[in-house]
């Protein structure tokens, strides 16, 4: 049986590393993703885990010893946040054109400059077309749960593909909520015993790894890669149709919060989603029909089932917590418009960016979100397509 | 050590049909390498970073070799082969292999004194049992011959050509084994493709240090260098009959020179033939040469006195 602890989301994902056991991890420390290779090393110190932890000298090498390590054959996981995620981008590419499974946490967080530790999405959105499957939580809770998921799902024969759990930088990595830590032996007859393909220490049947690819080859390369990148979605649904079976917690593409006859909608991923379903509840019980879309899955983007879940919307605002950069708006602004551009109706859709470098996002301005979709409803007419919450001051 | 026509019986590991240029040294140096190897005792497994070499022997959907083989990317041989190793202690410590497995990095210079330099140090810092091979050409020569920190003084490249202001690099090349040396690992070599027994025997005595181990090797490339193609080894045996390029060892700390020409000829007999060093040979250019000669017999005076001194770490 799994127990009630009260630890921080940095804490989950160890625990979660501790429970699956991976055969190597390698890991660079950075805030605020540092305690999860602390706390690794100290559960192999105590006995509570055999992994071969690699302790490099850089994020770079974190994910090149990942790869070498996945290679020569076996599970591996590493954790990361910001600008170490940024130094291994490279690599990144690597090991999802590899086809190598490997699963990282990361406690998402600003990129420099200016230098800031905190929370925000600057880090994964920019890395998200690196080839990765994608998991973004809401709590430690689904941290813990992704992250056993995403074993499942990367190692799945018709994805071979590797995937990262992430979850807000201390909002969630350094906040002591209590969650639901499951039973270890249960955890690891979930994920069970992993097989590699074509490992590089079956020196028998030696093998070329990381060939490279000129053009009459690359081309279907990368195309059998997205191939096993969009393969992931179903398989996302299966895992989290296994995972509420196996622990009571079921999981699909996104989640949505009270959205059956919602017609002012939040789509929104991440720590933010709690203080969202907050103000929806108070909202409802005034009679106001808010919802809210939790994105879960951000690569493999479900577009279509998105686009479905926002069919009753009559406005429709994306925060993004990470800047346009220069783009019409945010990430996740861009994709969710780009998917209801097919649908049936399509609402007006507006984009904020908040909770930069750590920037609080509270009840009230999640609150002045809706009371702008209801004026949009009513009056037709879109001021503003960008906005900002809680900045100094008025954007554009 | 085996005798030649023996050693010539043996199952290549590396094979034909790769794409280096003729008369480039890669392939010998590697034969020698996979030749020592003592093959019947353990297998090697090896991780190479992006280079002539890599681009030429694994070519999709061709390889050369006949051994395990990870390519990853130009910076980080060292830390790919952290995680070979890693995963090879754990499949050891879960009896998921009996065999004994023996890894080999390899990179040129590019990829060991500048790029993968941190990743290399950090490697040997943390113990891995690998050996880690440079082969060194002097210059970034999968791109087309550009500067590295370990292009000699005077030499012509891409990105530090003869003009009519400048006369080829300013800078000395770096001193790697000095650089590696101060991470007090057990063994490190320098070898040439012309001293093959030497070469031979430094890699059989690396690859059986249960730690890191490093092997510097010089690497004449025909088409950077310029120089004909049936010269290479030529090349080779003039830089090391110059003392350009001493072939020496340090156990432990302790200098070993492994070759002392009998009659150390001056530079210009290495320098000669080959066109990235032409200008230097030209008239009011004496100076560069002299100061050439100069640097060579600091560092042969130097490793003389290391060895004389048998001082150990």
């Amino acid at each position: 049986m799994g127990k009630k602890v009260a630890l921080t989301g940095n804490e989950a994902a160890a625990h979660a590393i501790r429970q699956i056991n991976p055969d190597v991890v390698a890991a660079f420390p950075i805030t605020p993703s540092t305690p999860i290779p602390q706390n690794v090393a100290q559960f192999i110190a105590d006995g509570e885990m055999d992994t071969e932890l690699v302790t490099v000298e850089s994020e770079h090498s974190a994910m090149s010893a990942c790869v070498g390590a996945a290679a020569a054959g076996g599970r591996v996981m590493t954790a990361t946040s910001a600008n170490g995620y940024a130094l291994m981008w490279e690599i990144l590419y690597i090991a999802s054109g590899s086809r190598l499974p490997i699963v990282m946490a990361v406690a998402a967080r600003a990129l420099s400059a200016p230098l800031n530790i905190h929370g925000d999405h600057s880090d994964i959105m920019g890395g998200r077309d690196t080839g990765w499957i994608q998991l973004i939580a809401e709590n430690s809770q689904e941290t813990y749960d992704n992250l056993i998921q995403a074993i499942k799902i990367a190692e799945n024969k018709d994805v071979m593909t590797p995937a990262l759990g992430a979850f807000d930088g201390f909002n969630i990595s350094h906040a002591i909520e209590i969650w639901e830590l499951e039973d270890d032996n249960k955890v690891k007859e979930f994920v069970g015993e992993y097989t590699p393909l074509y490992p590089l220490l079956n020196t028998k049947e030696p093998v070329t790894h990381g060939a490279w690819a000129p053009p009459d080859w690359y081309f279907e390369h990368k195309m059998n890669q997205l191939e096993g990148l969009l393969n992931a979605k179903d398989v996302v649904v299966k895992v989290g149709k296994e995972f509420g079976s196996a622990f009571g917690r079921e999981y699909g593409l996104y989640e949505a919060y009270k959205m059956d006859d919602a017609e002012y909608v939040i789509v929104a991923m991440g720590s933010v989603c709690g203080t969202t379903k907050d103000v929806v509840d108070s909202l409802r019980e005034n009679g106001v029909k808010a919802g809210l879309l939790k994105i879960r899955l951000f690569r493999p983007f479900p577009y279509k089932e998105l686009a479905d879940a926002l069919s009753s919307a009559k406005a429709v605002a994306v925060l993004d917590r990470v800047s346009p950069a220069g783009a019409q708006g945010g990430a996740l602004f861009t994709e969710i418009r780009s998917a209801l551009y097919d649908a049936n109706s399509r609402p007006p859709v507006i984009n904020y960016t908040y909770g930069l470098g750590g920037r609080d996002t509270q009840p009230q301005h999640i609150n002045s979100v809706y009371d702008k979709l209801k004026t949009i409803a009513e009056t037709g007419k879109v001021d503003k397509q960008f906005d900002c919450l809680n900045l100094r001051g008025t954007w554009g | 050590m085996a005798l030649l026509n023996e050693l010539a019986k043996k199952k290549e590991g590396l094979v034909n049909g790769h794409r280096l240029c003729p008369g480039c040294t890669h392939s010998v140096i590697m034969r020698q390498v996979l030749a020592a190897a003592d093959t019947d005792k353990y297998d090697i497994v090896v991780a190479a970073a992006t280079g002539c070499f890599e681009v030429s022997s694994g070519l999709y959907p061709y390889t050369s070799w006949n051994i395990p083989w990870i390519h990853n990317a130009f910076e980080n041989a060292a830390s790919t082969i952290s995680g070979v190793e890693a995963m090879y202690r754990l499949w050891k410590k879960k009896g998921r292999t009996d065999k004994d497995v023996r890894f080999i990095a390899l990179a040129s210079d590019g990829g060991t004194y500048d790029i993968g330099l941190q990743a290399l140090s950090g490697a040997i810092e943390r113990g891995h049992r690998f050996l880690y091979i440079c082969n060194d050409n002097n210059a970034y020569q999968n791109t087309g011959n550009q500067r590295s920190s370990a292009t000699p003084f005077g030499a012509s490249t891409t990105t530090s050509p003869n003009g009519t202001v400048l006369q080829g690099k300013s800078q000395p090349k770096k001193d790697i084994m000095s650089v590696l040396e101060g991470h007090h690992m057990q063994y490190l070599a320098q070898a040439s493709p012309s001293n093959w027994r030497d070469l031979m025997n430094k890699v059989k005595k690396a690859l059986d240090v249960d730690g890191p181990t490093y092997l510097n090797v010089i690497e004449p490339c025909t088409t950077g260098w310029g120089f004909p193609q049936n010269k290479s080894i030529e090349i080779a045996q003039l830089a090391v009959d110059t003392c350009v390029w001493p072939l020496y060892e340090i156990e432990e700390g302790k200098v070993k020179i492994n070759y002392k020409p009998k009659n150390k000829l001056p530079v210009e007999e290495y320098l000669k033939p080959q066109k990235r060093f032409a200008h230097l040979f030209k008239k009011g250019n004496e100076h560069l040469i002299e100061e050439f000669q100069k640097q060579t017999d600091r560092h042969w005076e130097w490793l003389l006195k290391r060895e004389e001194s048998g001082v150990s770490y």
